[in-house]
């Protein structure tokens, strides 16, 4: 019963979202602003005449090694951080800075120093992407209930096991939800690397046919990008329930 | 059961009168001084209580025998063998239960053997049994948030028996539990104590508690912690449950314990 009440919340919110789009491109709210039935069969324009698929093939090529490489190594990073003291004092101070920093400004730093190629644009994707893996992760390695470890420590688990059946799961909701922030922003990331070191992809349509006027295509596109990150962490998100499954029936809360 | 068969064989060797001694036991945090050359025996196969305002250092001795903590100085003996760590012959019951949340009750319950690498079919079968034994029978796949207090620490009792260790300790186990709750697991802690053949150390701050469970009650008084005052209540214990809070040695004791702790609570 649940399940259809959500998917009809669900469908639901979507029809108004659309329909107040579409009332809005048809006053219109601006000359460059295109309804959704124009966007929408843009969009179908665009897949059906290859330029989608061609698009996203680059697209994805950043987006996925940089991805990866901030999931694995943000929280590898992030459970030694939340683990030593030391190690914390030493790198999160990294990594509130690259949080922190004015990414459009720098980006003529990394293509002075990596060039206009795709190096360049894994940054954007890692900078963008990692501080909050690191961080969250960090945070929630850190806060573990004490007792917990205490609890293991006592029914003789060695290091590795608590930090494989108590640290890890007790924190993973935490990781999790700092990978979802970092996926999301990940794909910020790989767009403005398309728009401000060399247009590719995805951000080459968006470029092109705001030049040319185009604005259903260029909205197809931005729609594209954002359909595409929510199902990617729709999967994040079922991978979470698999990996641990107690994770969705709730917390202890006293 | 398996987990005890690969334990070295004790029987050769003496087995002293006091399953566990503290020898001069002193634990400093900083400046502040918890413990101070504290020397207590705790007899085989009987319930001592540790019973004393808060800030008397008694949740630390006991964290001290189960080798989570160490002393500053001064020795934890086991059977005769110097404590350095935690071991399979203690089991330890948390005062807020320390189940792991994501974990059903049948897996929290074989933690301690899954941790020691005993086969999943085993563990729980021996959990499955401690489980009936608590009365959960029916809960195996239920989830901790999805129980009651008391039935959250039931699990925790359990999981403490499953590991099969001689000697039990509980730190204010039932503290965080409703008083109905309570009183049927003290009497269920008498049952224990008279069918299990293991040493229990049980912290408390109730004096009705500690006069009611335990073969010998050790007040402990702050700054600086010391044991004042060992009471052992005999004459009480061979009453049924139903008669002890009624027995005039029973409500001696617990007035002249509070005579003696009153001046220390503030």
């Amino acid at each position: 019963m649940t399940g259809y009440r959500s998917l009809f919340l669900k469908v639901l919110s979507a029809v108004l979202v659309f329909g107040a789009w579409e009332i809005a491109g048809r006053i219109p709210v601006s000359y460059s602003f295109p309804t959704f039935l124009d966007t929408m069969s843009a969009l179908v324009a665009l897949t059906l005449d290859g330029t989608m698929l061609r698009a996203y093939a680059e697209t994805l090529q950043p987006l996925a090694v940089g991805i990866s490489i901030s999931a694995v190594f943000g929280i590898g990073i992030g459970l030694w951080v939340g683990l030593s003291a030391r190690f914390d004092w030493l790198f999160s101070p990294i990594f509130i800075v690259m949080q922190a920093a004015p990414l459009a400004a720098l980006i003529p730093l990394l293509v002075m120093a990596y060039g206009v190629g795709l190096t360049s644009k894994v940054f954007v994707v890692c900078i963008m992407a990692m501080p909050v893996i690191v961080l969250n992760t960090g945070g929630a390695v850190r806060n573990t209930p004490s007792s917990l470890q205490e609890m293991g420590r006592s029914f003789l688990a060695r290091e590795d096991q608590i930090l494989l059946k108590v640290i890890i799961p007790a924190a993973s909701p935490v990781i999790f939800s700092g990978l979802r922030l970092g996926i999301s922003a990940g794909f910020i990331g790989a767009i403005l690397a398309e728009l401000k070191i060399t247009p590719t992809g995805v951000g080459d349509i968006i470029t092109y046919s705001r030049s040319i006027a185009d604005y259903p295509s260029m909205y197809a596109a931005i729609f594209s990008i954002i359909l595409f990150a929510v199902l990617f962490l729709n999967l994040v998100e079922r991978l979470e329930n698999v990996l641990f499954k107690g994770n969705d029936r709730g917390y202890v809360s006293d | 059961m398996s987990q005890i068969s690969d334990r070295p064989d004790s029987a050769s060797k003496p087995v002293p009168e006091n399953a566990v001694a503290a020898r001069n036991v002193s634990k400093n945090y900083g400046d502040v001084e918890a413990l101070r050359d504290l020397s207590l025996d705790f007899p085989r196969g009987q319930l001592t209580s540790l019973l004393g305002p808060s800030g008397c250092g008694k949740t630390t001795l006991l964290k001290i025998i189960a080798g989570l903590l160490e002393p500053s100085s001064g020795e934890i003996l086991v059977n005769g063998e110097l404590v350095d760590g935690p071991g399979p012959d203690r089991a330890f019951v948390f005062q807020d239960f320390a189940l792991l949340p994501w974990a059903s009750v049948i897996r929290n319950v074989a933690f301690g053997l899954e941790l020691r690498g005993v086969a999943k079919s085993e563990r729980e079968a021996i959990a499955e049994r401690y489980i009936k034994d608590v009365g959960l029978a029916g809960f195996e796949n239920s989830f901790p948030h999805e129980l009651s207090g008391g039935m959250r620490q039931r699990v925790g009792l359990a999981r403490a028996l499953s590991v099969d260790a001689q000697v039990l300790l509980m730190d204010e186990p039932f503290s965080a539990v409703d008083e109905q709750t309570r009183r049927k697991f003290q009497e269920d802690l008498l049952n224990l104590v008279a069918n299990e053949n293991k040493t229990f150390i049980f912290v408390t701050h109730s004096i009705e508690e500690a006069v009611y469970v335990s073969d010998q009650i050790a007040i402990l008084l702050p700054r600086p912690s010391r044991v004042s005052e060992i009471i052992r209540p005999s004459g009480i214990r061979g009453k049924g449950a139903d008669s002890i809070r009624r027995d005039p040695e029973y409500l001696d004791i617990v007035d002249r314990i509070w005579a003696s702790l009153r001046s220390y609570v503030e």
